[in-house]
């Protein structure tokens, strides 16, 4: 068994932050946002993707993560989220690994549009003002957003994903301690 | 609410977290003093209060309904490699604590012995008093109906 660690040294103040820090991320796509949480998850999981799901997952939000039985345990034990097997029936999912396809992910119907899942994707490190163009809601000319080790068909699967729209997927990308969220409504180009 | 301390079919943690929710932090505290100090523990889940609904049934093949809202405080403590949990009624944090700790403690196959002889079943039999004590009170008012045939 291995040890649990605790999650947010103050669990309102903290959750508040990281709340604020993805609203920030989701209102300007591609820009890099900082949570300053002081938490130590278990590997492989990074402090942003822990407090996004800490602030963000509960009782009501099926989770599926690929990050180990040990990243299980304390996601069960401090969001309460029950862990689901079905990727399709996430509403949260939490990608350490390979990143998953977004054509399996739940996206939503027409009348619920808000019902699709959000795909929580570690990636190796974050890097702004070069790469990916992105422009849509919330950009006024372009952010550039250069992600290390990113999937190499994300940016086809993206336009897939934007097509959909007002049904999609989100995306928020973690390294470390940044997280730059990538909404359904953005679109992306090569750089 | 009945309250048994037979072990069967309860397991036997569940009966040690029963007797030390019950128990005061005042008591838990006293009983804890008492002995050698523990390793450093750590808090997984600081005490937080909320409110439990509480369902009853009538009878045994009623339907269930919602008797009301309890305020339950609940804990989460990590001593080395065992977890204890403690949920206890009302909002004592330090009880909420304590009775966490203990719960880890008497997980510890080498501290569980000393900590049952010293903590749990002082408390276990002060409980059975203090509900005896009550029950006794109870039956000397206690008003048998007979009818006047059987009275006579």
């Amino acid at each position: 068994m291995t040890r649990l660690t605790p999650a947010f040294a103050d669990p309102v103040l903290d959750a508040q932050a990281s709340f604020r820090a993805i609203l920030e991320a989701m209102s300007r796509p591609g820009r890099i946002q900082r949570i300053e949480a002081r938490i130590t998850p278990p590997a492989p999981l990074c402090a942003a993707a822990a407090a996004a799901l800490l602030s963000l997952a509960d009782a009501d939000t099926p989770l599926w993560l690929d990050a180990g039985e040990g990243v299980a345990e304390w996601l069960r034990f401090h969001c309460g989220a029950p862990i689901t097997p079905d990727i399709g029936a996430a509403r949260f999912v939490l990608a350490c690994g390979a990143a998953p396809s977004l054509d399996a992910l739940d996206i939503g119907t027409d009348e619920d549009p808000q019902l699709g899942a959000t795909l929580i994707l570690q990636v190796a490190g974050l890097v702004a003002g070069e790469g990916w163009r992105l422009t849509g809601p919330g950009i006024q000319h372009e952010h550039r957003l250069r992600v290390l080790d990113a999937p190499a068909d994300l940016l086809a699967a993206w336009a897939r994903n934007h097509a959909l729209f007002p049904r999609g997927v989100d995306v928020l990308l973690c390294a470390g301690e940044s997280i730059v969220a990538l909404p359904r409504s953005v679109m992306m180009a090569e750089g | 609410m009945t309250q048994s301390d037979a072990p069967s079919p309860k397991t036997a943690r569940q009966r040690w977290m029963a007797i030390l929710a019950r128990a005061s932090a005042q008591e838990l505290s006293a009983r804890l003093a008492a002995l050698p100090p523990l390793p450093a523990a750590e808090t997984l889940r600081a005490p937080e209060t909320g409110l439990v609904m509480v369902r009853g049934r009538a009878g045994g093949d009623g339907d269930a309904f919602n008797l009301g809202e309890m305020t339950v405080t609940r804990c989460a403590m990590r001593l080395g490699a065992h977890v204890g949990h403690a949920y206890v009624a009302g909002r004592d944090h330090t009880k909420a604590r304590l009775a966490a700790l203990l719960d880890a403690a008497l997980q510890d196959g080498a501290l569980h012995d000393a900590f049952m002889q010293a903590v749990v079943e002082p408390l276990a039999a002060a409980q059975r008093e203090v509900r005896a004590g009550e029950a006794r009170k109870a039956a000397a008012t206690r008003v048998d109906f007979f009818t006047m045939a059987t009275m006579r």
